[in-house]
């Protein structure tokens, strides 16, 4: 009987996992990313294109985010967001190196997240 | 034992599930719930919005326990979670209230990122052309010139790079629209009033909606049910007694369902003749136009669709100002036509959006029509009858990344003509054509400054047999605010030479077919490459917003159905090119926004179109080589309950036009080598008095400018002489109208909360 019960447990489990590990290829995701304009609109979806995996890439000037649509077997959305960081820009996960972002053209030197 | 504490695990581990699970609401100081706030975790991407009471529901995270709100127009804030149920309250930012940003849309759009050359003609630049149809709503644009055919049906031809509309692809949303039968008089069946936009786009244009553009696209946008107003009026008369009125009733279903009836009539009934000639500068006569149209959307699902059903019936009748249709038809007694057509169609097309992949989308087109035209000029005879359907499926998706697209499809037409031609031969043209293709389109675009559309199909038709069609498109911003286009492609026709020369019936002129090998009355069909270089530069001068467009194009015919009316003014020919034809064409546009509301444009043209006629390498007859262009349009600032004045001038000059040979003629009865250059000159004046009703007065070639020879042997119309097809300006003179425009709008006022709120920020 334990084992059944612990049987039902893992199933249980397992199933919550495999509900959680999901792949899809059709990712949304949203990624807060901070900007200030056109220039750095440009060099963020290029970041993003940059990665494989990444489908459709729109960053929103207004909203400091980037909507992705990316295949999850391919990359992640942290993926992405180094790869933006790599470029200058912080993301709500990762932030971008002070030497990176000193470079920025002046009109991109966005304030930074915390 | 252990079952009770099976039982007892499986509700701990519901508990612990249910625990799992943040719940609350989301509303403004005022208790309000808000609707699509965003709530997510902090520093993640997991994240849900609320529903229409404010409600969320998030799975807790391992990372964090701080939950961010946030919401347009109120301040974001971040919450500790320590419990399962969580209530939240945003304020609203005050600051964002008081801003204002106010943009006047300019009535045509030139787009600096597209890859086409297409410009956008929106309500604003329709409405400056207040009367009445499809045809006469390209006065105010530059890049359309709008001619009359003849003297006698007073109907007008529109012209695109030199080249007249048959070599243009006219389509309605898409749909090949005025092609084969309608394509004399296909633009007049068309009321002014139900076109949402009309977007021109010069040089070769798309694969997708066929084979057989040359010199470009025309596509228009008919209104759509879902976001129309519940009821819309508008009523015209001008002087020359043209009575027209075009109502729409909307109603919407549900959200998803909605239809609009369009219900058009117009009739002419002064018999006017200005220019003294004894003809009817323009003809008498009615048109009842009907359509129904209905659209479903559903967003979630993806789904677009569109159905039309329309009847048109129009009765023209014109010629001399004694003749009685009912005594003199088809007699001596007095010269005279009637051109009667219907026109039924039923189309549907239905749009689907992978909703997980919005870049993925299937569309499926289907049109059936039947035109039906009897007519006679004179003592010619032409009826043709169109049956055709058209079938268009397409899917469109990416590469790896949506930077490179592509749009893939079949399509497949049908027509069957009834075809009978009575002038000095009697014959039956009634045939068949059917072809069915298959097209790819590639869209790159590097997401900066450059971009490139590739396209190819291939098709199978029973008379113009196998071949391709390739197409390019080549679009680069070298600096700010400024692009470069490309374009090269080739372009195929079936010339339905009859149909689309109905203006030669209205002389003595005797017809023939110089070949008889071909397929298409004897004739070889038509191919044509297209190349072309566009150039936009948007700039300030003088702190004004102003801008430059250059374009050149080339149309070079490697066959053509030439229409040879050099030959003799006796006759008109048609035959196959041979040796060269081709039409160049410049533009050089310039235009500014002199100060707040007050836009300038001017344009000059000029046009090289030659053909190898049988006398010879000669200018294509009745074309202008020299066109400018000016238009000055002044609106003043709308009030609060939408009053406003809006002013709008347009100037037009043609060069000199080389006329048809009529040198063989009797003295009387010929022409000059070329015509005399002249200038017309519109106006309109439109009163806003409220958000709901309008009304205009304007007029149409002000200077009075009249060709007065436009008949020749106009006193004696069966004599052998006689042709009113050598028509190089207006025969009326000046004419005025006036009208009015009354809505009635949604009590909502949708578009007020979409400004406030524009959907997907």
């Amino acid at each position: 009987m334990k084992r059944i019960v612990l049987l039902v447990l893992a199933c249980l489990f397992s199933l919550t996992m495999v509900a959680q590990e999901k792949k899809s290829k059709n990712k949304k995701v949203v990624i807060k990313v901070a900007g200030n304009c056109g220039m750095c609109e440009k060099r963020i979806e290029k970041a993003a294109y940059s990665v494989k995996g990444v489908k459709n890439a729109e960053w929103h000037v207004d909203c400091q985010d980037i909507h992705l649509v990316i295949d999850e077997t391919k990359c992640s959305a942290d993926d992405v967001a180094k790869a933006i960081a790599a470029v200058g820009h912080d993301t709500g996960s990762i932030k971008a190196e002070d030497a990176v972002y000193d470079k920025l053209h002046g009109c991109c030197l966005y304030e930074r997240m915390k | 034992m252990f079952k009770n504490i099976a039982f007892l695990l499986f509700f701990v581990s519901q508990f612990i599930y249910s625990q799992e699970t943040i719940k609350g609401i989301v509303t403004d100081e005022n208790n309000q719930p808000l609707l699509g706030a965003n709530v997510f975790w902090f520093n993640t991407a997991i994240g849900t919005t609320t529903d229409g009471n404010g409600n969320f529901s998030i799975k807790k995270s391992p990372e964090t326990t701080f939950l961010v709100v946030s919401y347009i127009g109120f301040e974001t804030k971040k919450i500790e979670i320590t419990s399962s149920t969580i209530s939240v309250v945003l304020k609203e930012v005050n600051t964002l209230k008081e801003v204002t940003i106010t943009k006047t849309k300019k009535g045509t759009e030139h787009s600096l990122y597209k890859v086409q050359n297409v410009q956008v003609m929106g309500q604003k630049e329709l409405l400056k052309a207040a009367c009445c149809n499809l045809s006469e709503s390209f006065s105010t644009n530059p890049s359309i010139d709008v001619n009359f055919s003849d003297a006698v049906t007073g109907n007008r031809q529109i012209k695109m790079l030199g080249l007249t509309s048959p070599y243009i692809l006219i389509a309605e949303e898409n749909i090949p629209s005025v092609r084969g039968a309608s394509q004399a008089y296909g633009l007049s069946f068309v009321p002014g009033t139900w076109v949402e936009s009309i977007q021109i786009t010069k040089g070769a244009g798309s694969v997708i909606n066929g084979y057989e553009s040359i010199s470009g696209q025309i596509n228009y946008e008919v209104l759509k049910p879902s976001n129309d107003i519940p009821f819309f009026l508008n009523a015209y008369a001008s002087q020359d007694e043209r009575y027209e009125i075009n109502t729409h009733f909307n109603n919407k279903f549900s959200d998803k369902l909605s239809s609009t009836l369009f219900l058009h009539g117009n009739t002419r009934v002064g018999k006017n003749d200005m220019n003294d000639d004894g003809f009817l500068d323009g003809p008498i006569g009615k048109q009842v136009n009907i359509l129904n149209r209905w659209q479903y959307n559903d967003a979630e699902n993806g789904i677009v669709s569109f159905l039309n059903v329309r009847y048109m019936n129009d009765e023209k009748q014109a010629g001399e100002m004694s003749f009685n249709p009912d005594t003199d038809r088809l007699t001596t007694n007095a010269w005279g036509s009637e051109i009667n057509t219907e026109k039924i169609e039923i189309s549907n097309k239905t749009g689907y959006v992978f909703p997980d992949m919005p870049y993925q989308s299937f569309g499926f087109q289907n049109s059936f029509q039947s035109h039906k035209q009897d007519s006679y000029f004179g003592l010619s005879q032409y009826d043709i009858q169109q049956k055709s359907f058209y079938s268009n499926l397409l899917f469109n998706s990416i590469i790896n990344n949506t930077k490179n697209k592509f749009t893939t499809g079949l399509n497949f037409t049908y027509d069957d003509y009834n075809e009978f031609v009575n002038v000095n031969f009697n014959r039956d043209f009634s045939r068949i054509d059917n072809s069915v293709g298959a097209f790819f389109e590639y869209t790159y675009d590097n997401t900066d400054n450059f971009s490139l559309v590739a396209g190819a199909r291939v098709d199978n038709h029973n008379r113009l047999g196998t071949f391709i069609t390739p197409r390019l498109h080549i679009r680069y911003n070298p600096w700010k605010e400024a692009v470069i286009r490309a374009s090269a492609g080739r372009g195929k026709r079936a010339a339905n030479i009859f149909a689309e020369n109905q203006q030669l019936f209205a002389s003595n002129r005797s017809f023939s077919i110089l070949n008889t090998d071909g397929k298409l009355y004897g004739l070889n069909p038509e191919i044509a490459w297209n190349y072309g270089l566009s150039f936009i530069q948007k700039f300030k001068l003088a702190g004004k917003d102003a801008e430059v467009i250059l374009d050149y194009y080339r149309t070079d015919f490697q066959n053509q159905a030439v229409v040879d009316v050099d030959h003799s003014p006796q006759e008109v020919l048609f035959y196959n090119l041979e040796g060269n034809s081709f039409a160049n064409s410049f533009q050089a546009e310039f235009s500014i926004d002199l100060m707040t509301h007050l836009t300038f444009k001017t344009a000059y043209k000029y046009y090289d179109v030659q053909t190898q006629f049988t006398r010879g390498q000669l200018e294509r007859p009745l074309q202008a080589k020299h066109r400018v262009f000016g238009n000055l349009a002044y609106e003043t600032h709308i009030k609060d309950k939408g009053q406003q004045w809006k002013f709008d001038v347009t100037y037009n000059w043609l060069g000199e036009q080389r006329l048809p040979y009529t040198q063989s003629n009797p003295v009387q009865y010929r022409l000059d080598g070329y015509a005399p250059a002249f200038g017309t000159l519109n106006a309109q004046i439109t009163r806003t008095f409220s958000s709901t009703f309008e009304v205009y007065i304007g007029g149409e070639n002000m200077t009075n400018y009249k060709q007065m020879n436009g008949i020749v042997q106009n006193e004696n119309p069966f004599g052998t002489y006689f042709d009113s097809s050598m028509i190089y300006a207006p025969t009326f003179g000046a004419m005025y109208y006036a009208g009015l425009r009354f809505k009635i709008k949604d009590k909502k006022e949708n578009h007020k909360i979409e400004e406030l709120n524009p959907i997907g920020e």
